[in-house]
């Protein structure tokens, strides 16, 4: 049983956040997992999400809102059910990462930040991920894709939109 | 996935265990894992540090701070617990060898955040990784558990009473600045990243306000494999003054990108040329940044040069994050030190203003120059700006941003200027709009 009456997280994850602020020795030590796990449940950081943790880890909603606007993987808005976030740092971009991005772009139909009509997919241009002995990757759903061609990048944008993506979240 | 590479001027210290199953601990037990913990309850912290010590191994970081000189600054009483910080918050740009730690060998970090724990009398310890490495995190978390479930970690560890430690996983949720130790603590605390004042130094006043180690996930890793062969043995591995090996990752454009495990003080030159399998395609080398992209850029006749952190020291650059990014002949330097700015703005937290405001005029001067509407004078105003930065900041992300600025008009001004009579007309890169506008 959640701390939290009418919790608006489902039972599991409502779970998880009871059992995270007992790890630290100060609870608020929970909040930057706890706003990630939150915004891939919910989609995004909503004011109900702000409200909850912030009761949860007796904090101002002032404060979690500090943090949430601090880090660039949280986010205020929805994002496509798929987020696409492709690396243009610099060893990306020396093997083409740009070309990779303008791809994506050109073929979902929409800019950096944005979401696909039909909200399956939002773009993201993102710097370093981390892989770039790998050049060019991305990251879909946390998911890393690399080696890049935009060969590869149709199949991959074409087994996410049939349902076959990998999502690690 | 990341592909494993191998080259047989590597030597495999810290990497022995890649690419055999090792993230299972019935395997990592198997290939000798856990023995140097043991080791290291039974010889006492003294031992440890003094092996330490004599290693020679210095943080993986960047900074090359000597590892057992670290531990050694902890007191040894505290009235508040003492904490083991593992910094996996890899963002330097160019860097991914953390990546292929947790993907193949997390086990090694464990073993080696409890060694660091015995070192210096802390109970607990934590593991932070970037938001971004949210699989590996899995990894970090099952090994963790596994760990656990062994009784490896928790009380009275390996059946020795009184012996206890335990460990938690912390994941970031997106900010390069995090990667600086204090901006880590703070966001371990739950809060933004901004960096603290020091001193007091994390040894004495750290995480929770307590004595804390806090070393790189590399340099973490390379604990055991130290208690394991004994410090002289891995010191002499490497070049004077840097114990061991290093993981350097090989970018951008050569032949055989990749991870691979080097002796300090390894050549340069033979690191792109023979392990990375040189420029590809043929084409020519016009600049390396040769550690990360804080790096000051190296030119083709500067790379006969021994990686360690004082032979690029003297080379006029750093040794940093064994990030090695390779530009062949076809690369802008305009449009490579745009791209490079255009990150730290991003990751700037605004917490300092000479590290705010410089990295943004910074930024705005080079996307104008960029984009055409560049003049004489704004180069040497980007190095007005940039030395303007330098040692001005509370932590090193203003130096980051201006140091590489520094080298790229230092080193490539005629380019700068030729710029300026023949304009790239293309915008294959990015357009003012999106660069300006995005932020403002």
């Amino acid at each position: 049983m959640s701390t939290v009456t009418n919790s608006i997280f489902s039972s599991a994850t409502a779970a998880r956040f009871d059992h995270l602020v007992t790890l630290y020795p100060v609870k608020r030590s929970a909040l930057i997992p706890m706003l990630l796990y939150a915004q891939d449940e919910v989609g995004y950081v909503s004011d109900a999400v702000v409200a909850e943790l912030a009761q949860r880890l007796d904090l101002l909603e002032l404060d979690v809102r500090g943090v949430l606007s601090y880090y660039s993987m949280l986010r205020t808005k929805p994002a496509g059910k798929y987020n696409v976030q492709v690396c243009t740092n610099i060893s990306c971009m020396l093997v083409g990462g740009y070309d990779i991005l303008d791809h994506c772009k050109a073929k979902l139909g929409i800019g950096h930040k944005e979401v696909t009509a039909d909200g399956q997919f939002s773009l993201e241009e993102v710097e370093c991920i981390g892989a770039c002995c790998w050049a060019p990757a991305m990251q879909v759903n946390y998911d890393f894709h690399d080696n890049l061609t935009t060969v590869k990048v149709d199949s991959i944008l074409a087994d996410y939109a049939a349902g076959r993506g990998k999502d690690v979240k | 996935m990341p592909t494993l590479v191998s080259h047989p001027e590597e030597v495999k210290v810290l990497s022995r265990r890649f690419g055999q199953g090792a993230a299972e601990i019935d395997k990592y037990v198997e290939l000798d894992g856990y023995k140097a913990v043991q080791k290291a309850i039974e010889s006492g912290p003294e031992w440890v540090i003094n092996e330490m010590k004599a290693s020679g191994l210095r943080g993986r970081g960047g900074a090359g701070f000597p590892t057992g000189m670290k531990w050694s600054f902890v007191p040894k009483v505290s009235a508040k617990p003492k904490y083991v910080l593992v910094n996996g918050d890899e963002s330097e740009p160019g860097t991914c060898k953390d990546h292929v730690i947790f993907l193949h060998d997390p086990h090694a970090v464990i073993e080696g955040t409890m060694i660091a724990g015995l070192a210096i009398g802390a109970k607990m310890g934590f593991i932070y990784l970037r938001g971004e490495y949210r699989y590996l995190l899995k990894i970090v978390e099952k090994a963790v558990a596994d760990a656990y479930a062994k009784g490896y970690l928790g009380k009275n560890i390996f059946g020795k009473e009184g012996v206890d430690f335990d460990i938690v996983t912390q994941t970031g949720a997106g900010a390069y600045e995090v990667g600086e130790e204090s901006a880590l603590m703070e966001s371990l605390e739950g809060k933004r990243g901004v960096p603290r004042i020091k001193p007091p130094f994390p040894a004495v006043v750290g995480l929770y306000g307590g004595p804390t180690v806090i070393n790189n996930a590399e340099t973490i890793a390379s604990a055991p494999h130290i208690l394991l062969m004994g410090g002289e043995a891995y010191a002499k591995i490497g070049s004077e003054r840097n114990g061991g090996t290093r993981l350097f990752g090989i970018s951008g454009h050569v032949e055989r990108p990749g991870v691979y495990e080097l002796p300090m003080g390894y050549s340069l030159r033979k690191a792109i040329y023979e392990v990375a399998g040189g420029i590809k395609g043929g084409r020519k080398l016009k600049a390396v940044v040769p550690g990360g992209s804080s790096c000051p850029v190296l030119l083709p006749d500067e790379i006969d040069v021994g990686l360690d952190f004082d032979q690029m020291g003297k080379a006029g650059t750093m040794l940093g994050s064994g990030g090695i990014v390779v530009l062949d002949e076809t690369v802008s330097i305009v449009e490579f030190a745009l791209r490079t700015i255009k990150f730290y703005q991003h990751e700037s937290c605004g917490w300092c203003i000479p590290c705010r405001e410089g990295t943004d005029w910074l930024k705005k001067t080079l996307t104008r120059f960029y984009n055409g509407g560049g003049n004489l004078k704004d180069i040497n105003n980007i190095q007005y700006l940039a030395e303007n930065m330098m040692g001005r900041t509370f932590c090193p992300l203003g130096d980051a941003a201006a140091m590489p600025t520094l080298g790229f008009i230092k080193k490539f001004r005629p380019e700068f200027e030729e710029y300026l009579k023949g304009v790239r007309t293309e915008k294959n890169f990015i357009t003012t709009d999106e660069l300006v506008g995005a932020s403002h």
